[in-house]
């Protein structure tokens, strides 16, 4: 054997595979912000500038925490997976245009530091740190987590500008109005058609009033195989038959739909029930993921004190997921197979 | 009922327009030729010549040792100019004779004799394929002798084909169906004769369609031979998957394929059981694809056993580009090489030139559980929940977990969005548990 002059003159030797798919998972983050994008730019366009800054500073605040503690900690820092800015886009999507900018702040600051890096960073957070976030800011500010109309400053009576801004943000300064539909039906009161509610036409968090916005998103991700329909569709269906049952109005297909399309479960079911992170790994074990989702979601809705139940659903279900995927691993390819008699 | 297919598997760039429709042409060595011992799985054989010694073409120069071995030919004549340990393919050092040249390629008597195989014995038949040192040349290297003696002869319900090739850029496979399809078809009739109730089932992928038109007119009148089309998808050439695809039978890991009635064979192998049987010829030519991105005139070259590698990169018009990584076998799961100062083998199928090397250009990051893993894997395991053990050597649950049913296909790290070295770290894994339960 001629000796080797150098480890230069070796040509790459590692273990086989020695081609990958191409895949990776700054496209992967990448592809789900794309697909936020309809829903965002029709909240803006619903809402306002307030909608836009509320979005840019829970972006900002989430990728800005994630490098701090990166750098802190002396980790490498992976700006390209570009999940941070889906977290925040998340965050942000998740409160009203109403809110003082301050709360996405911490918003963003909460589930990146507390739910995931704490927990050692990405893929290894037990809960979908967006949806974390939502509950965490709902205990703490619930007033202006759920306060969707708000009288414009000239009308509020308010004595100082700067507090009226810290208590509504700047969507008072025109004056926003429209309870949720959930709420409205809650309440008793008359809740949009359902045209409008599917094209968005109603109160509501920035992200979650556009049904169709979010669907042409979700339609890019099933396109580019970053979800599948398994845990949307089981989630929903679930969600719909638990409403007919219980939702007292029984086979009343309006009820339903009102129900699926003026809240929050279009957004939780496509993007934040799918998160890769926080729901099970196995396939069986998904669709039992989306039948608990659907389950806890029209129990909350029925039952509970508030007109929304996804996001509770959604973290109480992130914590069943390690019991899920243990009764769900698959037996393995022939395993338990018996020898043909001789 | 057979599917014709798997669950899981892959699709990667394959590659294979590259060489598919160039005929094999006869690449004769130019520099001496290097026979290691150990080319099959099993005992390596011992060396019966010594420095100094004439060899002749298709004189046995290794010897079988013991029960799982087989024996070694040379393939040209000349002087034996050394016996010590060599360079391989998997990177150790092998035991090998060295033979010199003589360019005459003088045959030991009788070689290339046609002979009956009609009135040859079941015995004869095996210590035929024993002597002519026939192994499975899909790449495993298994002794066909012993893989053609199941326990019962009369169980055996399918003797499968392989004639996937489901690894991407090779073609070997794909031209010996085109060029030797008469061989192939005796081949398989010779090993028909050693399971009488058998069904020979020749398994092609759908993307070699000329291959398909020229089997199906050349099993028109056979009664005991069939051709099974399968879809095409990566691991679909693993035994198992294959098993399924054509029989419906399912095995796992601890099972051996004649447990099910079925006895798998590379395409081959079957023509080197159809010249060793009916033309007194041992193994000592295999066909070689040489390819990638990075060599410049890619083709499929006969190629004697013991030629160097570099011969081979020569043969095909050398590198265009400087190669980052060279591969002999598959890119899923054959071996990269360091040096192409190794020789050819009787399971060596290919040498791959690629001008970048995708593993290193792919940093690993976190796991972030995206599935694809789950979604990938033949043998229905979950790799991302595997790696957890595999990282904390923690052999007891990687068992738990059907660890050792892994084929070690690659399709996990293949898929993998975060570049985690999966396979790899499985293979240690395995290795370790092997190791392990050896001791016991």
């Amino acid at each position: 054997m001629k000796e080797v002059e150098s480890l230069k003159d070796m040509y790459n030797v590692s273990a086989s595979p020695h081609v990958r798919s191409g895949v990776t998972t700054a496209q992967i983050m990448r592809d789900v912000a794309i697909a936020l994008m309809p829903a965002c730019l029709f909240g803006i366009y619903q809402f306002g500038f307030s909608a836009f800054l509320v979005l840019l500073v829970s972006v900002t605040s989430c990728v800005v925490s994630e490098f701090l503690y990166e750098r802190l900690m002396k980790q490498p820092y992976r700006p390209y997976e570009c999940s941070a800015i889906v977290t925040g886009l998340l965050i942000g999507m998740n409160m009203p245009a109403t809110i003082p900018v301050w709360i996405p702040m911490v918003g963003g600051v909460f589930a990146i530091i507390v739910v995931k890096q704490l927990y050692g960073g990405l893929g290894q957070n037990f809960m979908n740190p967006a949806l974390a976030a939502r509950c965490f800011l709902s205990i703490c500010f619930t007033t202006r987590m759920t306060t969707f109309a708000v009288d414009s400053f000239a009308n509020s009576g308010a004595s100082s500008k700067g507090l009226y801004l810290f208590n509504y943000g700047f969507a008072g300064l025109d004056g926003i109005s429209g309870a949720t539909p959930l709420a409205a039906m809650k309440a008793s009161q008359a809740a949009p058609s359902l045209l409008d509610m599917f094209f968005g036409y109603h109160g509501g968090v920035i992200g979650e009033t556009s049904a169709m916005m979010l669907l042409i998103g979700a339609c890019y991700l099933l396109y580019r195989r970053i979800i599948s329909l398994r845990i949307p569709m089981t989630y929903i269906a679930t969600f719909a038959v638990f409403m007919i049952l219980f939702g007292g109005k029984g086979f009343d297909v309006e009820y339903v739909l009102a129900q699926i399309l003026g809240g929050g479960l279009i957004l939780g079911a496509f993007f934040m029930a799918t998160d890769y992170v926080t729901c099970p790994i196995t396939k069986f074990g998904q669709i039992i993921f989306g039948v608990c989702l659907g389950a806890l979601t029209g129990l909350f809705r029925v039952f509970g004190g508030s007109a929304e139940g996804v996001s509770y659903a959604i973290i109480f279900c992130n914590l069943l997921v390690p019991l899920i995927e243990k009764i769900t691993m698959p037996r393995g390819f022939g395993v338990g197979g018996k020898k043909l008699a001789k | 009922m057979a599917a014709g297919t798997f669950k899981g598997g892959i699709h990667p760039y394959d590659g294979k327009h590259l060489t598919m429709d160039k005929p094999t042409t006869i690449l004769l060595p130019k520099g001496d030729l290097v026979y290691p011992m150990s080319q099959h799985i099993g005992n390596p054989a011992k060396p019966i010549v010594a420095k100094g010694d004439k060899v002749l073409v298709g004189q046995k120069i290794g010897e079988a040792d013991g029960a799982v071995s087989t024996c070694i030919i040379s393939s040209v004549s000349g002087t034996v100019k050394a016996v010590e340990p060599r360079l391989t393919v998997a990177g150790t050092m092998v035991e090998s004779v060295v033979v010199e040249n003589d360019n005459e390629y003088t045959p030991i008597e009788g070689l290339g004799a046609s002979r009956d195989y009609t009135t040859l014995k079941k015995e004869e038949i095996r210590s035929i394929m024993k002597e002519a040192g026939i192994v499975g040349m899909g790449g495993a290297g298994f002794p066909t002798h012993i893989k053609l003696t199941p326990k019962n002869d009369s169980a055996i319900e399918y003797f499968i084909i392989n004639g996937s090739e489901c690894e991407p850029y090779l073609t070997s496979d794909y031209r010996m169906m085109l060029e030797e399809t008469n061989r192939l078809m005796i081949g398989i009739r010779i090993v028909l004769r050693l399971f009488e109730n058998a069904k020979a089932i020749i398994a092609v992928e759908d993307n070699k369609p000329e291959a398909i038109r020229i089997l199906k007119d050349a099993v028109q009148k056979e009664s005991r031979i069939e051709l099974k089309v399968i879809k095409t998808k990566y691991p679909q050439g693993a035994e198992r998957q294959l098993i399924y695809a054509t029989t419906g039978r399912k095995m796992n890991a601890t099972m051996l394929p004649q447990d099910i009635g079925c006895i798998v064979n590379n395409v081959d192998t079957m023509i080197s059981v159809c010249k060793a049987v009916a033309e007194t010829t041992p193994l000592m030519k295999r066909v070689i694809t040489v390819s990638g991105d990075a060599v410049k005139n890619p083709g499929n070259f006969v190629v004697l056993t013991g030629t160097n590698y570099s011969e081979l990169a020569e043969a095909a018009g050398g590198f265009q580009t400087k190669p980052a990584k060279l591969i002999s076998g598959g890119p899923m799961m054959g071996l990269a090489l360091y040096s192409l100062d190794i020789p050819v083998t009787k399971t060596s199928s290919s040498l791959l030139a690629f001008a970048t090397d995708e593993v290193a250009t792919m940093p690993e990051g976190p796991c972030i559980r995206c599935g694809r893993c789950v979604a990938v894997c033949p043998g229905r395991i979950v790799p991302q929940k595997l790696m957890e053990y595999a990282e904390r050597c923690d052999d007891k649950g990687f068992e738990s977990l059907n660890g050792m049913e892994c084929c070690e296909c690659g399709s996990c790290s293949y898929i993998c969005p975060a570049g985690r070295h999966l396979t790899q770290a499985f293979k240690q894994s395995r290795r370790s548990i092997l190791e392990e339960r050896k001791k016991l």
